[in-house]
Order: C-alpha cells, then structure tokens, then sequence
C-alpha cells in the first residue's frame, strides 16, 4: 500500500480513470508530420495559425452542414436546379460555402425511379469539403469493390432494399468530381421547414447507403 | 482551344492497355462498351499528377455509364442499374456500331 502526501492511498482503481499521463510513443507519421509542420513554420511557408485556421476549416465540414443543403434543395425548386446544375456556383453564392478548389462537386437527385449511391473504388475521393472526412467503411476494400459490383446487396447490408423498380446508378468517383446525393424527401413532410428537415438527412443518405429517415422516427 | 473527342450519346470502349503505375481507369471496365454522358472539361493527367509532373496537356474527361449487364455479364443483379464512372479521353476509342462488349 503506498501512502502519499495527502493522507490517502490511490491504490483503489478509480471508477473515472483519467486518461494516462504518459502517452504511448508517437508513431513514425506523427514524428514525420511534426518534423514537417516546424520546417514550414520556421522556414516561414506558413504560420501556426494556419494550422489552427484550417483544421477549424475542416471540423467545420461535416454531415450537418450538407443536410442543410438537402433541406434546402428541399423547400426551394429553384434552389435545387442550380444545385443540380452548377453545384459550386450555388453553393458559394446561395449558403456562402466553398467547395475548394481541388475537385468539383456534382449533385445527383435520388427520385421514385433513379437511386444513386456513391463510391471511390481506386481510393476513398469523398465530398470533403462538404460532408467533412468520410465514414472508415467508404474506405474499406470490401465496400469499394463490392459496391459496383452487387450494390442491391450491399445497400440491403445498410438496411436499404429498393424495390426492383427503382434503377440504380452506382457513381464511382474515379477522377477529378466529386458526389453529393440529394436523397428522396419522404412522404409525410409536407409543410416542414427546412430547419425540421434537416434531421432527417444522415451522412449515409447523402452517399446514397441509405434514404432520408422517416418522418415518424423524428 | 482543343476540342473533345466525343459527344453525349457517343458509345466508347474503353481501353486495356496495362496500366503504368498509377491509373484512375478501374481495372473492371477495361475492355468494356459504354455510352458518354457528359463532357466534364479539361482535366490534368492523374497518370502524371501522380509523379510530381504537371500533368499538361490537360485532357478530356467524361462521364461514361455501363450497364451492370455488360460489365459483370450474368452476374449482374438487376438489368435496369448501371455504373458510372468518369474517364479520361485518352483511355477511351470511339466503339464501332452495334459493339456490344458484353461480358461473358
């Protein structure tokens, strides 16, 4: 039993833990990156406030952020044709959100007839710039191999079984565009503002995996 | 200003030359027949890109639609899907009439 300055034992395991005071040994990548980021600040490339500044950027990327544009395209015909249309253009006009400059964005309309569902089946090429970083199994071998070629199967996988006369159109992100899927707007919304429909809009219906929730589960 | 190859509506094979190195032409729609959606614009060359070169000229990119069918043949699962992809001009050659390319 070890006893401390402060008249008790800490030998009792803690309900809480706190996380370890000593973190594991940083891996060869992290030694790599922060070797690099000094580099470019000491040599004046860059400074630390644009690290700072552009993983806020990032964070500020995320699923919640093209929901909106869903409920948008939503509640706004007009809207949604340019979307449809020119996708970059609309969006740094009408929401104020640039897409950046390494791809060009597309949106695709999820219709009664037509389900898009997208994969990068050389990489993991993802709307980054709107849906943020993409979900770990966007990148895995098996969705990116198998998506193209039984994507009725690994849609039911996601819970998504679409009737035999629904098309699909698998999109395979092979270069320089990148997809966001407009999924379907489910019955029984009539009337909502956009701001109510926007929970209704999940990352994986963006990608196409899944539809936009039912009404009744929000 | 150079203009593309292909128009929508044009039916295009595309091409199976072994890839060097990096490539963004999927290996499964080699050697298949597809029909060209849209002119995407000009693109730099990813086959370049990948080394560190500027990858000029830049080149067309389309989108190409497949149908399930003559990609994966009698596997396919539904004969009304399909698979789109978007390929650069160099991998592709104008399909000759009524080729159909499908897959055994």
């Amino acid at each position: 039993m070890q006893n401390n300055d402060h008249g008790h034992t800490h030998d009792e395991p803690e309900v809480h833990a706190p996380s370890p005071d000593e973190p594991p040994p940083a891996s060869e990548w992290e030694f790599l990156e922060k070797a690099l980021s000094e580099l470019l600040v000491e040599t004046g490339v860059i400074e630390e406030a644009d690290v700072q500044r552009m993983m806020n950027f990032t964070e500020s990327r995320n699923p919640a952020l093209g929901a909106k544009v869903v409920a948008r395209a939503w509640t706004d015909s007009g809207f949604r044709d340019r979307l449809l249309c020119d996708a970059r253009k609309t969006l740094r006009e009408e929401m104020e959100i640039d897409v950046g400059t390494i791809a060009e964005l597309e949106a695709v309309e999820n219709t009664d007839k037509l389900h898009h569902v997208v994969v990068c089946t050389l990489c993991s090429c993802y709307p980054r710039n709107l849906l943020g970083t993409p979900p770990a199994w966007y990148k895995s071998r098996e969705y990116r191999s198998r998506a193209v070629r039984e994507p009725r199967i690994v849609l039911k996988e996601f819970g998504t079984v679409l009737p035999s006369d629904v098309s699909i159109r698998v999109l395979d992100s092979t270069a320089d565009l990148r997809y966001l899927v407009i999924p379907k707007r489910p019955g029984g919304t009539e009337g909502w503002p956009a701001d109510r429909l926007e929970a209704l809009v999940s990352r994986d219906s963006m990608i196409g995996t899944a539809l936009a929730s039912d009404p009744d589960s929000k | 200003m150079i203009e593309p190859r292909f128009a929508p509506g044009d039916r295009v094979h595309v091409d199976t030359r072994p890839a060097e190195r990096h490539c963004r032409t999927p290996f499964y729609l080699r050697g298949r027949t597809g029909v060209v959606e849209a002119v995407h614009g000009r693109f730099r060359d990813p086959d370049r890109l990948a080394f560190h070169r500027p990858g000029l000229p830049k080149h067309y990119l389309y989108r190409v639609r497949f149908d399930q069918v003559s990609v994966w043949g009698e596997a396919a699962e539904n004969s009304a899907d399909v698979v789109v992809a978007d390929l650069f001009e160099h991998w592709l050659t104008k399909a000759s009439p009524g080729e159909t390319a499908h897959a055994k």
